[in-house]
């Protein structure tokens, strides 16, 4: 990157807003070391229980504008778990309500200018993505016993074909953590990267102003990008607890 | 040497988001047909289109992720 810098090329690559760095200094990084992952971490879980907080003190009949906005969060997740794991999975809604909304605003906060996405970060979706899967994997256990594993036999396939639907089956509820938190983090991950080099393209605008269009396009379909993917992350839980709920299709 | 090839095999993986980009558009192509054709059965499938539609991506995904290692881990 720095050999970069000395050719006159990118002055900012694309790719250094996703390191970690101290807030205070420049010492090594310890795992009690204020970096900006855990200020922008720290700024959502703030701003989720602002606005729950401060949604529902009033509990107006007319809700006031930020208790509507909290009840449009709640009644949108409760009907999302109501439809897909139906009424044995409205239990489990907490749960799915604060991944939701986890995500919803760590990929928000990220679209400020200078932020960091701590969504951005494996790390950091790998255990949102593999708390799913444990969490799911004992529900299904404890609620249906061994015949959880029912999950991987398929009952109405032709008995030959039944042993190598079983192994895919296997594989591929395996490799749903990985995909399922390697997606988030690669949306965001890739999105911002783009977002940077469309941004490295606004000296262009003396030139030719159609350039800020392109920012501004791309920066739309960023915000877009961030409803999505807390969106598909939150309904694949649910697809995933349905699964642990009625193992039986 | 092998750091020029690193980037060329990075640049071979890129293709891969082609190839995801054929499968999105598959599954919101065939998406808008069947609305159109019976739009008031189309507000109940959206889920499962962004399930679809993620499913696609996350390959491409995958592939955009071997070419970020291709270029900075290897």
């Amino acid at each position: 990157m720095a050999e970069e810098k000395a050719e006159g090329g990118l002055v900012f690559h694309p790719l250094d807003q996703f390191i970690v760095k101290p807030l205070f200094g420049d010492g090594p990084v310890q795992w009690y070391t204020p970096t900006n992952v855990t200020l922008w971490l720290a700024i959502a879980i703030l701003a989720t229980i602002a606005l729950f907080v401060i949604g529902s003190r009033g509990r107006g009949v007319v809700p006031s504008r930020v208790q509507s906005v909290a009840e449009l969060f709640y009644g949108f997740i409760y009907k999302m778990v109501e439809d897909v794991c139906g009424k044995e999975g409205v239990r489990y809604f907490p749960y799915i309500m604060t991944i939701f909304v986890f995500i919803f605003f760590s990929n928000y906060l990220a679209l400020i200018p200078m932020s960091y996405s701590p969504t951005s970060m494996i790390a950091i979706t790998a255990v949102l993505g593999f708390g799913v899967f444990i969490a799911v994997t004992v529900l299904g256990f404890v609620k249906n016993g061994p015949s959880f594993l029912g999950l991987f036999w398929m009952k109405d396939a032709p008995a030959i074909l039944r042993p190598i639907i079983a192994v895919i089956e296997v594989i591929s509820y395996f490799v749903r953590p990985v995909s399922h938190s390697i997606r988030l983090a690669g949306n965001i991950m890739a999105g911002h990267a783009v977002l940077k080099v469309f941004a490295g393209f606004a000296a262009l605008t003396l030139v030719s102003p159609v350039a800020i269009f392109g920012i501004v396009a791309i920066y739309g379909l960023e915000v877009l990008v961030c409803g999505i993917q807390a969106y598909v992350f939150t309904i694949l839980t649910c697809v995933y607890l349905k699964d642990a709920l009625h193992p039986h299709h | 040497m092998e750091g020029e090839l690193a980037h060329i095999g990075a640049g071979l993986a890129a293709i891969g988001s082609g190839a995801a980009a054929i499968g999105v558009g598959t599954v919101a192509g065939n998406y808008l047909a069947g609305a159109l054709r019976n739009p008031s059965a189309a507000a109940g499938q959206t889920a499962t289109l962004f399930i679809g539609l993620a499913f696609a991506e996350a390959l491409g995904i995958f592939a955009f992720l071997v070419s970020l290692l291709l270029m900075f881990a290897v």
